[in-house]
Formats: C-alpha cells, sequence, structure tokens
C-alpha cells in the first residue's frame, strides 16, 4: 500500500492552485472539496473550519496536532468529540498531526492531551454545534431553544417532523465562523465563551468505545511511519560514531564497492550515511563502510559509580525548592532520632520496538517529512532550521511509530532521512538499526536521591528533606543528532529536570522537598543524551521517597498503609489508597512479615504518587527466591483517580501498560556503557520483561465526574518500582536502594543483612 | 541478483533480488505486505515473524534462498479487517493492544499454537510467546485474546 496522502510536486510548488486527483486528498480537504474546493492556506485557530469539518455523507473529520503514539488517545478525543457535537462516535474521523491542516495545540507530551488538548477540541466542537443550531433554527424555523440533536439529527421539540441534518445544513461546506483562540500551544483557550455540556449528560463520553485504530495493527492495514512508500523512495541508513561530534577522518568508499545497489555515501560535517537502491543493500553498506573516526575530546563517565560521583560533586544549575515549609535542618539536628539514605537510579530506555523511522523528499525549495514524531510542529522548525527553508515549506506528515514513551520528542530521525534526500535529490527513507536506537536513543537518566528524616519521641515524622539530583530530563538545548553532525544547532525544545519531587504529597512539620539540576560539562551530546521517559523524573522520585517512608514506617514498627495515612493531606490520594488496599485485601501490620523458612519467601508493598494531579496507589505482591536471588511479581493492584473517566477501558489499558513497564524497569533495566559508548545494544544485553514473568494486575478505577478528565497515560507507573522494593522488603527484611533489584543485587543485599534495625539516634 | 519464486498466503510471486536479502525486506519492499515488521534484525523480538511451512520463523535473519518453494504465510494472511481469522477478532474484542508493532510477532505466533494446541492453558500461552517482546505491555490483553480465540474456534 503507498502513501499517497500528498501530491508533493503539486502541493510544494507553492504556486497556482492545487491540481491534486480526489484520492489523494486528506479527509479534510475531501470534505470541503465536496463544497467550497481546497486551497491551501495555513489554518488559523480562530477559524471554525480549521478545527472541523461535516462531510455531505455526515462524517466528521476533526483536525489536531495531538497524535496517538498508541495509547488511544485518539479514540478518546473522538468521544469528546462526538459527545459535543451529539453525533454517533464512528461519524468522527481524526486528521492528526499533519502540519499543513493542523493548529499546533503542542506536541503529545506530559499526559496532557486530554487534559488540555481535550477541552480544546471540545470547545471547538461546542461552537460547532452552535453554529449548526442557528442553521438549523433558520432552516426549520424554530427557535433554537426548541431544537434538540441525537446522532446528528436535528429535530424540533414536539414535533418530531420538523427535522433536518448537520449533513443537510453545512455537509460539505465551509462554516466560515469565526472563533475566539487566544494563547498558543497546549495553553491555547479556543472559544472558551461557548458553554459545552453539562457532563451529566454525556453519554458518549464514559464509556469503553472501541479503540479506532487497533482492527487494521492486527491485520497488517495499519500504516505506521515504517510503511510509508513514497514514488521513487530510495533507502538510507546512518552511520554513527561511538560518541557523537567525534569526526569520520575518512571514509573508504572503496570498502563498499561491492555492494550492488549503492546511490551515495552522503557525508556532511561529521554526519555519514548511505542511500541505496534497496534496503538490504543499504544495510550491508552501512555496517561495512570503513569510516575511521577521531578519537574524542573529551572522556566521558566510564562507570556508572562515575555518573553518581558526577551528580553528587557537581555543582547544580538549578535548585528548585518544591516545598519549603518549616526549618528541616533545624528539626533534624534537634530530632530524636534520625533517617538518612540514598537511594540510585540508572539510565534506562525507552527502547521502542519498532527503532526510529522517516521518510523525507527533500526538493529545491520545500520539503515534505513523513514522520512519528510527538511534535510534529517541533519537528518541522529543526527540519527547517537544518535546510535553511521557511516553515512553511516544510510539511510534517505524522504517521504513527512504535510506542514511544517520550522518545520521539525530540525525534532525530527525520533529520537524518532530509540530509541525504537533499544528498541524492529523491526521497529517502531511514530506518535507524537495534544498535542505532539502543545506542542513539536520548535515554531516561539517572537520578541520585537522598532522603534526610527526623522522628520525634512520639514516633511522629518531624522533619522530612528530599533532594533529587539529576539530569535534565532532555539534554540541554535538546539538539538533534544529525544537526550536531552538520555543526548546526537545531532550534532547543528545552530542558529542565521537571518540578516534581519526593515525599510532597505528605504534610511534615518541617518539610524541604528539592530538586537539583546537574548539568552535563561536555560541550558535545554523548550516548546517554537524554529526553524525558514516561512520567520523567516521578518513576525515581517515587522509589526514593515511598521506599524511605516505608523504611521509617518499619522501624516505627507500623503498618506501610496506616503510616502513609497519618500524613497524607489530600484526600483524592487518601481515596486511591484505601481503594487498593481494600481490592488487594492488605493485611495490616508492620513489615517485614514473618519469612518461612523456605528459600521462597513472598511479601506486600504499597507506594502512593500524584503525578500532574492524577493519583495512584500500587500494592505490589512479590516472592523472592532467596537461593537465586530472583524477584516475581506475581500481582500488582493499581487503584487511579485521573478525574472524570472518558474510556475507562482505554485507561485500564494505560494502566496495566503502566505497571508491566514499571515491573520490567525495577527488576531488570539498565544502560551499560564505557567511556566509549553504549554497550547495552540488544534486547539480549537490555532485556525486558517477557511473557513468563508479567504479574497479574488487578486494576480499580476511581471515577470522579466532578473533576475535568486528567492524563492516563504516564501515572500509574509512578508507584510500581517503589512498592516492589517495599514488598520484597517485607518479604526478606532487607532493603534495596537500587534499580534495578537484580537477583545479584538481591544475592548482596541478603548477604549483608538488614541495614539497621533501629533509627540512628541523633550524633 | 536472482529470480526467486515464493509462495506467500497461497500465491506464488517471483521477485529479482540478491538471494542473501533477508525474507524480511522482500516481503516489505518488494511485496509490499506490511504484517511483518523491523523490529531489532536480530531474532530477538519477533515482530517481523512469518509462518513457514507452519513454523514460527523470524524473517529478519532468514534469508529469502532459504524460503524459495516453501509456503510462506504473513499476518496478512491470516484475514483483514473487512474479513477478520478468529484471532484477529478476538485481539479487537480484547482490545489487546496499544502501540500494535509487536502484534504480527504475538498473533504469527499464537497461529502456530492454537494450529497444534486448541485449548493452551495461560502457561502454554506465557511460553509460547516467551520470546516475543512486548513494550507497551498488553501482555494480560494478549493472553486473554487468545483464549478466546481459542474458545471461539472450538
Amino acid at each position: 500500500m503507498r502513501d499517497t496522502t500528498i501530491s508533493r510536486r503539486e502541493l510544494l510548488k507553492g504556486t497556482g492552485a492545487l491540481v491534486i486527483s480526489f484520492s489523494l486528498l486528506s479527509p479534510l480537504s475531501r470534505a470541503f472539496a465536496q463544497g467550497a474546493g481546497a486551497t491551501n492556506l495555513e489554518p488559523e485557530a480562530t477559524s471554525l473550519d480549521s478545527w472541523l469539518a461535516v462531510a455531505a455523507d455526515g462524517t466528521v473529520t476533526v483536525s489536531t496536532s495531538k497524535v496517538d503514539l498508541g495509547t488511544g488517545v485518539v479514540t478518546a478525543l473522538s468521544q469528546i468529540v462526538a459527545e459535543e457535537l451529539d453525533v454517533p462516535f464512528h461519524s468522527i474521523h481524526m486528521e492528526t498531526g499533519d502540519t499543513a491542516q493542523t493548529i499546533d495545540q503542542a506536541a503529545t507530551v506530559g499526559s496532557a492531551t486530554i487534559a488540555r488538548g481535550g477541552p480544546q477540541l471540545r470547545q471547538a466542537a461546542a461552537a460547532a454545534r452552535q453554529e449548526l443550531l442557528k442553521l438549523a433554527s433558520a432552516k426549520l424555523q424554530a427557535p433554537v431553544e426548541k431544537l434538540t440533536v441525537s446522532d446528528g439529527v436535528v429535530t424540533v421539540a414536539g414535533d418530531a417532523t420538523k427535522k433536518t441534518s448537520y449533513a443537510e445544513l453545512i455537509g460539505g461546506k465551509r462554516f466560515n465562523v469565526k472563533i475566539t483562540a487566544t494563547g498558543t500551544g497546549g495553553g491555547m483557550k479556543v472559544a472558551p465563551e461557548v458553554i459545552a455540556k453539562d457532563p451529566k449528560n454525556y453519554k458518549i463520553v464514559g464509556t469503553s468505545a472501541p479503540r479506532v485504530d487497533l482492527p487494521p495493527k492486527f491485520t497488517g492495514e495499519f500504516i505506521y511511519t515504517a510503511d510509508v512508500r513514497v514514488p521513487g523512495m530510495l533507502h538510507g541508513r546512518v552511520v554513527r560514531p561511538a560518541t557523537v561530534n567525534t569526526k569520520p577522518t575518512s571514509v573508504d568508499e572503496s570498502s563498499i564497492k561491492n555492494i550492488a545497489g549503492v546511490v551515495k555515501v552522503v557525508q556532511e560535517g561529521n554526519f555519514v550515511g548511505v542511500v541505496a537502491q534497496t534496503e538490504w543493500a543499504a544495510i550491508q553498506a552501512a555496517k561495512a563502510l570503513k569510516v575511521t573516526w577521531s578519537a574524542p575530546e573529551h572522556k566521558y563517565p566510564s562507570t556508572k559509580e562515575e555518573v553518581f560521583d558526577y551528580l553528587k560533586n557537581t555543582k547544580s544549575a538549578r535548585d528548585q525548592a518544591v516545598v519549603s515549609r518549616g526549618d528541616s535542618d533545624a528539626a533534624i539536628s534537634q530530632g530524636g532520632k534520625t533517617f538518612e539514605a540514598t537511594y540510585h537510579w540508572p539510565f534506562q530506555l525507552h527502547g521502542m520496538l519498532g527503532p526510529s523511522c522517516s521518510v523525507a523528499d527533500v526538493q529545491a525549495n520545500a520539503a515534505t517529512i513523513w514522520a512519528g514524531s510527538q511534535g510534529t510542529f517541533n519537528t518541522r522548525r529543526q527540519v527547517a532550521s537544518l535546510l535553511g527553508m521557511p516553515e512553511k515549506s516544510v510539511r510534517v506528515i505524522y504517521r504513527e511509530g512504535a510506542g514511544c514513551y517520550g522518545r520521539l520528542s525530540p525525534d532525530d530521525v527525520p533529520l537524518d532521512a532530509a540530509l541525504m534526500s537533499r544528498a541524492v535529490g529523491k526521497p529517502v527513507r531511514v530506518q535507524w538499526m537495534r544498535d542505532d536506537e539502543h545506542g542513539w536513543e536520548p535515554k531516561g537518566p539517572a537520578q541520585l536521591l537522598s532522603v534526610r528524616a527526623a522522628v520525634d519521641g512520639g514516633g511522629k515524622v518531624a522533619a522530612w528533606e528530599f533532594v533529587d539530583r539529576s539530569f535534565p530530563w532532555t539534554e540541554n538545548g535538546n539538539p538533534l543528532l544529525a544537526a550536531r553532525q552538520v555543526g548546526h544547532d537545531a532550534t532547543s525544545t528545552g530542558n529542565g529536570n521537571g518540578n516534581g519531587g519526593g515525599g510532597q504529597i505528605y504534610r511534615f512539620d518541617n518539610q524541604k522537598v528539592v530538586a537539583s539540576m546537574i548539568p552535563w560539562v561536555w560541550p558535545d551530546p554523548m550516548p546517554l543524551r537524554t529526553s524525558n521517559l514516561r512520567a520523567p523524573g516521578d518513576v525515581a522520585r517515587c522509589f526514593a521517597s515511598e521506599s524511605a517512608l516505608d523504611e521509617i514506617a518499619a522501624l516505627l514498627r507500623v503498618d506501610p498503609v496506616a503510616f502513609r495515612l497519618r500524613y497524607l493531606a489530600d484526600q483524592r490520594i487518601i481515596d486511591v489508597l484505601n481503594a487498593a488496599a481494600k481490592q488487594a485485601r492488605w493485611n495490616a501490620r508492620p513489615s517485614p512479615g514473618t519469612a518461612s523458612g523456605g528459600s521462597k519467601v513472598t511479601g506486600r508493598g504499597v507506594a502512593v504518587a500524584n503525578r500532574d494531579e492524577t493519583m495512584t496507589a500500587a500494592i505490589a505482591g512479590v516472592e523472592v527466591d532467596r537461593a537465586s536471588g530472583k524477584i516475581t511479581v506475581q500481582r500488582v493492584t493499581l487503584a487511579q483517580d485521573c478525574g472524570l473517566i472518558v474510556n475507562p477501558d482505554g485507561v485500564k489499558n494505560q494502566i496495566e501498560g503502566n505497571v508491566i513497564q514499571g515491573v520490567s524497569r525495577a527488576l531488570l533495566e539498565e544502560v551499560k556503557f564505557d567511556a566509549s559508548g553504549i554497550k547495552t545494544l540488544d534486547w539480549v544485553s537490555y532485556p525486558i520483561l517477557h511473557f513468563p514473568d508479567v504479574p497479574e494486575i488487578d486494576v480499580v478505577l476511581v471515577d470522579r465526574k466532578d473533576l475535568p478528565p486528567n492524563g492516563s497515560g504516564e501515572p500509574s507507573l509512578v508507584p510500581v518500582p517503589a512498592a516492589i522494593a517495599n514488598a520484597v522488603f517485607d518479604a526478606t527484611g532487607v532493603r534495596l536502594r537500587e534499580v534495578p533489584m537484580t537477583p545479584e543485587r538481591v544475592l548482596a543485599a541478603l548477604k549483608a543483612g538488614p541495614q539497621s534495625s533501629e533509627l540512628l539516634p541523633r550524633v | 541478483m536472482a529470480a526467486i519464486t515464493l509462495t506467500v498466503n497461497g500465491k506464488s510471486r517471483t521477485v529479482n533480488t540478491d538471494p542473501t536479502t533477508p525474507l524480511l525486506y522482500v516481503l516489505r519492499d518488494d511485496l509490499e505486505l506490511n504484517g511483518p515488521r523491523f523490529g531489532c534484525g536480530l531474532s530477538q523480538c519477533g515482530a517481523c515473524t512469518v509462518i513457514l511451512n507452519g513454523a514460527a520463523v523470524r524473517s529478519c535473519t532468514l534469508p529469502v534462498s532459504g524460503a524459495q518453494g516453501k509456503s510462506i504465510t504473513t499476518l496478512e494472511g491470516l484475514g483483514s479487517v473487512a474479513h477478520p481469522h478468529v484471532l484477529q477478532k478476538a485481539f479487537v474484542e480484547e482490545q489487546a493492544a496499544q502501540c500494535g508493532f509487536c502484534m504480527n510477532g504475538i498473533i504469527m505466533n499464537a497461529k502456530v499454537l492454537l494450529d497444534k494446541n486448541s485449548n493452551p492453558s495461560v502457561a502454554d500461552i506465557k511460553q509460547a510467546l516467551a520470546n516475543v517482546l512486548c513494550r507497551c505491555g498488553s501482555h494480560l490483553r494478549v493472553i486473554r485474546a487468545i483464549q478466546r480465540a481459542a474458545r471461539e474456534k472450538a
């Protein structure tokens, strides 16, 4: 199947009218083409037509820059629009992530699509409904107040013979109506003055509508980025050094002269790639091409110990006080007893199952890019900047990639494809190989987390100090690889190490929670470059803070759930914790439990989290084999409150996935490296959870119809590793303060024995 | 280059290609079959799985010459959205995916399992899929979907 969304020659000439055969038009253009005719004007947020169109057959096409990353969020957005318009769910068609057809509502990141993109589309739909009722009122000669809508049919109350439909009113025609739209991106307010439906009348939102994308994904009919084929397309592969910005001192083209079908070795600055007629020729050539790279100018960390020492000893670029209450320093120095612990979190991969892929068609004055980017407008900006073109000359068309969990913001590969396409003057498809992806994906960074607490004579936590020392979630300035290699600094897409912390969900009289951002000192990106990894930072922060709290509860011989309830301040978290405990039939008692005499021991642990106002509680049941050190997570109960639930099964699906990914990251995942680069370049050296080790999962949804819907793509991952660590302690009496909790670490901890049986007296 | 004739989804197809080319690239690039997917190129993840004479094989490392004269079935050969195979239908009913990139490997391995064992236990299913990777965490839904397919096939 060929991707024929766009006829590049016509569309990109930018001169004269569009001459595109009907079948090549996108749905939005198609809807219009039946009426007023298509144009290639850039969509404007203040035009209702930019957001949605009703076709003659009643199909509603909605345009949004928000994209489905495999989470099902586009199905949920469809429900929101169908609900507001009062049309059948299946009549909604979503046109997503095409920069020529959509308004930039910001990239699809941070579980913000439902919370922020949702209201934008809802209000656009409400504005459309208002307009449609005006038209119906005129046509049916009845006041708007007397009109009711069901399944896109407008009827006059009390007279069923007087009716019309959205399709009759506007089908194939433009609204030509201006709406209010202020602000930009995720913060844009769209038609805020239009009154939307009262959630208590919702019929479509709140149901488990089946995902629109799934059926073709089970048959091979779905078109992923990797499936895009355009006429005349060649295949490219990148040739990367161990550390970027080392220079190719020699490229020996004779080394690949025996490979038939090689079109060109592309070398531009320090970028090297190979373009060939066939994919196999490109793969072979990229592998065989003899490139001598200069030695790196800087000495990179060669062990994880060096990384943690670096985090510990380097001056932070920014200290963000997340919570500052009372005087924790004074309280700790005056407190009855103190607790101190340090926790380590490793570099981890997003680990997209399908590696980065993009198709680029770069012409003299325009370019078309097919990409799986989370933010196609970001990619457009980066490609335009690299190619020295105005942004409007670059069109980025979204096609879904493999699940990416933050990896495709930033998306590197469109630049690789653009460079190679420009060099050969033809469309080029570039797919990274597995070692490119494992080696060069920007990684979830290591974190060093420390907790100090004081407990007073009454066994109350009097002070809590939590410090997260970590790298920016996105590499400083976030340059894309190829941009760096050609000496071009692509536009920054931001950095930072988040604004979360550890233990701020609890209220202690004296409390200090700090996020310290530690920058890399090296000017060049290195294989340990970073980007947001699902619930960035919060997973490690929760691991540390919820482990520490558990440790204190154990030292005080208090049940872990009861101990948390003493200090939790937010009723919504209290509710999810209670819901999880009830569902898991939590047996209230202090940890550790009484271990049996055998090799295999079991335990349960709990952790709670608030990730951007979605509340989660996890209870893990584990078995630890004391002989082998292997941890088996048997069951996880996960309770979540994400406000009003748009699609319960969609939310459950996300939670199940987060739990499994959380178990995988907690038990197995660690990027290994030395000064010359990444050593975990495949799925054997970087294992993820396999089918036989997947736990049973029990999801409890706490539906809050009184609250706006909030994100669900990330939050339920956050408490999982902490709950597992606490369960391992409950089972064994030993505490693992470093992830992943591998058999080797379990055995070492068992050998070392319990860390201490008492809180330390003040010294 | 050589002319190689393959039997794919019951049809005879001839391609002119380097005989060392892994079958995956011939299926995808020459025959435009998108079911089998590139995940690792190392036979580690299973995304490229096809059924070759009744056995699940990883097409990313099998030279196309090795598939000559054998019957190749790809995901497309099972069914379509319009006419789904019982497994494909069960996967929709259980909403058993997120990104879906691994689904080719999962469904093709499940097909081979059900052909041999019409009533697999959960342990049988986990074992059959032990070396097929899913990153999004759809495992439990996948197991339910395969059980459903087994029931509906019976």
